[in-house]
């Protein structure tokens, strides 16, 4: 493939990957430790919706010129919901207790690991080891010069950027966004300074879990629904967030777009088969070199 | 699922099976067999984990790259469709202890840049390096033979006895080598070298003061740790005799031995094995019992214990920090001894690695 059409394949996984390596970051700067089950619940995000549209039926007309249903608005709705209260409560049932008890953060993220295992579990114990779609129509692509793109993969792209706005707008144009931010920079003294941050922190929570689920969707517009998909998205993700730098979610989603382009660029010149291996080397070389990110940690 | 059949030879087979005097000597040295292999894991993974504080994610990426070895150079050459690098046909010892190198070299190259970090650091690094080590295996022409894997590794002493009586030599050399490695594990984190690890992990900052190099410290026994999973792993694919990228899950390879540890009691090397026995024969046994079991949960018994694993880590972390035998607070065989153990409410109450 042309060099610029694997670029533009790139920002779009890059964007799906920077639209989870936000909500990573965000609990990463704010709760303090890795959470390995964030994968796992962009796969809980993607088979939400599938419930509404395949599972309910409530698929409705086409929306020209996407090849995606009607219904998945309410699906990703659905979704955010669903997986922003389910990582509130997992909070609530296990991270908090770990908090109050003084626990290592590293400890938290074995916990999380074995939270990742249970989703996991759950999905396939709900809807089957059988890949599903959203839809089963084909969205002709639209060609700009030697360009192709897909309408889909234009949404994509205008998607992330409406949501990165809209985090933006909430992490600076609210109260509970300077909250957060304080509460990120320095938790006793935001405690001290009256900030209720066991509430910042399940805030944190479902901003993190709205922002994976919508990615987990997009994801699945233009791929098959698979059990373990959100789980191979973890080390970009990841290495997204250490690129921009932990707690940065700007930096979060330029990492994202960086990881997605190297990714996909990088099999103009290697087989295909090993482009799993570049968000490993990007986030090795990283931590090599400059290990606070491009970015730094503050936001 | 591919795990629970490739790991016990006879895992396809229900509690009719076992209720044969046969049947039943067969699965149980089969289990056994198995359960020492992971011992070996969970010994290697309690250096790092257990007595150093470092979390590996990628256990099953170093008990991969151990098997992959030892069978690439133990194997007749490639030949016909498979095609394959090495195939030396060297001696199985040979391959064991090229296992346990490769182990170490993988320990290096990633302990390298992450170790002197923030802990988690080196977590990340390793949760995906399985993933990219399966694709490899399985996309790279004339590497490995990709999906099809590894068939006809040699085993040890495997012309000494008849076919049938193989498995008592496979049992032996499993329990034999459970038993140097605990040895070999018990006297480097017993010596002062292992307390080194112990103050490293309980308070980084107090071990610097007293002048040790904790990431050198960390960094040898990340090694020393990924050696000895490595070599496990090769012990696994000369035990299966076939081995193939598919076989490796996180689930398998990485998760349960955690699980092991964490139930058994991190940094107790008796715990952990203990550990490795009661995970391992509740993973390996469900599927015996599926016949019996209701349908709602006999039909998806492989997932129902996936899920019971996650459950039984979060559970061991919340209620039981210490597992099931908790670490020795003794450091050093001259101390004196304490009078009487901890309390039942106290171990039951107490922090997860004291906080």
């Amino acid at each position: 493939m042309d060099l610029l059409q694997l670029v533009v394949v790139g920002v779009i996984v890059g964007s799906v990957i920077g639209l989870g390596a936000m909500g990573l970051t965000l609990t990463f700067g704010i709760l303090k430790f890795a959470n390995f089950a964030h994968g796992d619940m962009m796969t809980l995000g993607m088979f939400l919706a599938y419930a509404i549209v395949g599972d309910l039926g409530w698929s409705g007309p086409t929306l020209e010129p996407f090849s995606i249903p009607l219904g998945l608005v309410l699906g990703v709705a659905v979704a955010g919901l669903g997986v922003a209260a389910l990582a509130a409560g997992i909070d609530r049932l296990i991270y908090r207790r770990l908090r109050r008890r003084g626990s290592a953060l590293i400890t938290m993220a074995i916990a999380s690991l074995g939270v990742a295992i249970m989703i996991r579990a759950m999905i396939q114990l709900a809807w089957g080891p059988q890949p599903k779609r959203y839809a089963g129509g084909i969205n002709p692509a639209w060609s700009i010069g030697e360009l192709r793109i897909k309408p889909d993969q234009v949404l994509i792209i205008v998607m992330t950027m409406a949501i990165a706005l809209g985090v933006y707008f909430l992490l600076y144009r609210t109260r509970l966004g300077k909250a957060m931010r304080a509460t990120a920079d320095n938790p006793q003294l935001a405690d001290v300074a009256g900030i209720d941050t066991e509430r910042i922190r399940l805030a944190t929570w479902a901003i993190a879990g709205v922002l994976i689920a919508a990615a987990g969707v997009m994801f699945a517009v233009q791929a098959q629904l698979r059990f373990d998909a959100g789980f191979e998205f973890l080390l970009p993700m990841f290495a997204a967030v250490i690129l921009g730098g932990i707690g940065n979610p700007w930096g979060a989603l330029v990492g994202g777009l960086i990881v997605g382009i190297s990714q996909e660029t990088s099999t103009y010149w290697i087989p295909s088969g090993f482009k799993s291996g570049v968000p490993f080397i990007l986030l090795i070389m990283m931590l090599a070199a400059r290990p606070r990110g491009l970015f730094g940690s503050t936001f | 699922m591919i795990d629970a059949i490739t790991a016990l030879p006879f895992g396809s087979l229900d509690l009719l099976y076992l209720v044969t005097f046969q049947g039943a000597v067969n699965w149980s040295v089969g289990f056994i067999t198995t359960v020492a292999i992971f011992g070996i894991v969970v010994l290697g993974l309690n250096v790092q984990w257990g007595y150093t504080g470092i979390l590996n994610f990628g256990v099953v990426a170093f008990f991969m790259i151990g098997a992959y070895t030892s069978a690439l150079l133990t194997l007749s050459p490639a030949e016909g469709f498979a095609s394959y690098i090495l195939g030396w046909e060297l001696p199985v010892v040979v391959g064991w202890i090229a296992a346990a190198c490769m182990g170490a070299l993988l320990a290096l190259l990633i302990g390298l840049p992450t170790l002197r970090l923030r802990l988690d650091f080196l977590a990340i690094a390793t949760i995906g390096i399985a993933e990219i080590f399966r694709t490899v295996a399985q996309s790279a022409d004339g590497l490995v033979n990709r999906t099809e894997g590894l068939n006809g590794i040699p085993g040890l002493f495997a012309d000494s006895v008849s076919r049938s009586d193989y498995k008592w030599v496979l049992l032996a050399i499993a329990l034999t080598m459970l038993a140097l490695v605990y040895l070999l594990v018990r006297a480097a984190t017993q010596s002062p070298w292992g307390r080194v690890l112990r103050a490293i992990r309980d308070n980084e900052a107090t071990a610097q003061a007293a002048g040790k190099q904790t990431v050198a410290y960390r960094l040898q026994a990340f090694v020393f740790g990924g050696a000895i999973i490595a070599f496990a792993g090769a012990l696994y694919a000369h035990r299966l005799g076939a081995i193939s990228p598919p076989g490796f899950t996180d689930l398998f390879g990485t998760f349960l031995p955690y699980t092991m540890l964490i139930v058994g009691g991190a940094g107790n090397h008796r715990g952990v094995m203990l550990g490795a026995l009661f995970v391992g024969f509740f993973w390996f046994g469900t599927p015996l019992v599926q016949e019996s079991l209701p349908d709602v949960i006999g039909n998806n018994v492989f997932v129902w214990r996936q899920f019971l694993i996650g459950l039984l880590v979060v559970v061991f972390i919340l209620w039981l920090p210490k597992g099931l035998i908790a670490e020795e607070s003794r450091v050093s065989r001259f101390l004196p001894k304490p009078v009487g153990g901890p309390s039942l409410v106290a171990r039951l109450t107490g922090r997860f690695r004291g906080g």
